[in-house]
């Protein structure tokens, strides 16, 4: 019988090892998130990602190595970001109707997250390629990565801040709601869904769309804003300072 | 096979947003350019068809792809351990900025349903 081992070190070194791990520890989390109720804490993304880079961190298998097969759900970022254009397509009605307030809010909340981010990050003298990072981390992973290359951060931090971010809002933003004093009438829900969307992201957005129907929706139109308005906005904003 | 359709459109409008993007070098990212192309394109029923399911299938599934991306935090332990107290602070507060401000704004600037009056005022 061969080593397990040897086996081990074989297994680890294929693509197909990253993909499978990835799928079996999401479909696990996902599924302990629905028996303890959907709780915050209990975030699938926040339980993957650690324990599958416990696991790499543990055995010695190194990144690059379990990306290549990652790499495959990585991939439908792309395709996810431009399938984007659906959920504003159905709410095209209430889009034309209310882009003004919508718009607004988005570029409040948008310049509230980057902006503060900016300056708490230079008040406790993070290095200005961390700064940079942190500036786009309310957009949707690629995006923001894409960002950050443009405006001389690392693509690499920026996903991981954006990951991080995502995971405080879907973790927290049910707490901040109730401090806020959101009513849970269509108006709070549009509130909720709108603000995870546009400061939280895809992770954000995943939340809302679980917790609520009006907030799912929202939120998908926020994250689709979102996207457009920072890489319109942050590169030229920040070309105009450099 | 809807879904296959739908894909295919995705994949398509990602590929000329990509092109557009890079040969106008425009400052948005290809995939940005490819949505913006696909909400034109939904307008024709045979693409808001097929879009349709594998959009759903997708977005339904979204927290699944940030997984790869988020495993990469393991690259950047020694920036972490350097920082990490002081990353976590700032974006656990400017995310809670920018979720306060955008519920608050949009709140405000929304009139209760039941009292369209309140807009006039």
């Amino acid at each position: 019988m061969p080593n397990f081992v040897e086996l081990w070190v074989y297994l680890s070194a294929t693509p197909l090892f990253g993909l499978t791990a990835t799928l079996i520890t999401y479909v696990l989390a996902q599924a302990v998130y629905l028996r303890m109720h959907q709780a915050p804490w209990a975030n699938p993304v926040l339980w993957s990602v650690s324990s599958i880079a416990a696991v790499l961190l543990l055995t010695g298998v190194p990144y690059p190595t379990y990306f290549a097969g990652a790499q495959f759900i990585h991939f439908l970022l792309g395709p996810a970001v431009v399938a984007l254009g659906w959920p504003m397509w159905q709410r095209r009605a209430e889009l034309r109707q209310r882009w003004g307030r919508l718009l607004i809010a988005s570029v409040a909340g948008g310049s509230a997250a980057s902006g503060s981010a900016l300056a708490l990050g230079w008040a406790l003298d993070l290095p200005a390629d961390v700064l940079l990072s942190l500036a786009p981390k309310s957009v949707t992973a690629p995006v923001a990565m894409g960002i950050a290359e443009k405006i001389g951060g690392i693509p690499a931090l920026a996903a991981v801040f954006a990951v991080l971010t995502g995971l405080v809002g879907a973790l927290s933003g049910k707490y901040l709601f109730a401090v806020l004093r959101l009513p849970y009438d269509s108006r709070g829900w549009g509130a909720r869904g709108f603000a995870l969307g546009t400061a939280a992201h895809g992770i954000g957005a995943a939340r809302a769309l679980q917790v609520n129907a009006d907030a799912g929706a929202y939120a998908g139109l926020a994250l689709g804003l979102q996207v457009v308005l920072a890489s319109l906005l942050m590169p030229l904003l920040f070309r105009l300072l450099a | 096979m809807q879904g296959l359709r739908g894909l295919a459109w995705l994949l398509g409008l990602q590929s000329v947003g990509e092109l557009l993007a890079r040969g106008l070098s425009l400052p948005f990212p290809g995939p940005v350019v490819g949505m913006v192309l696909l909400l034109m394109a939904l307008g024709w029923a045979p693409v808001a068809e097929a879009v349709a399911v594998c959009a759903d299938f997708l977005l339904s599934h979204l927290s699944l792809l940030f997984v790869p991306v988020g495993v990469g935090v393991m690259t950047h332990l020694t920036l972490l351990s350097q920082y990490g107290g002081r990353m976590l602070l700032v974006i656990i507060l400017s995310t809670w900025a920018g979720l306060a401000v955008t519920a608050l704004v949009l709140f405000k600037l929304t009139s209760p349903p039941a009292n369209n009056d309140a807009e006039l005022r």
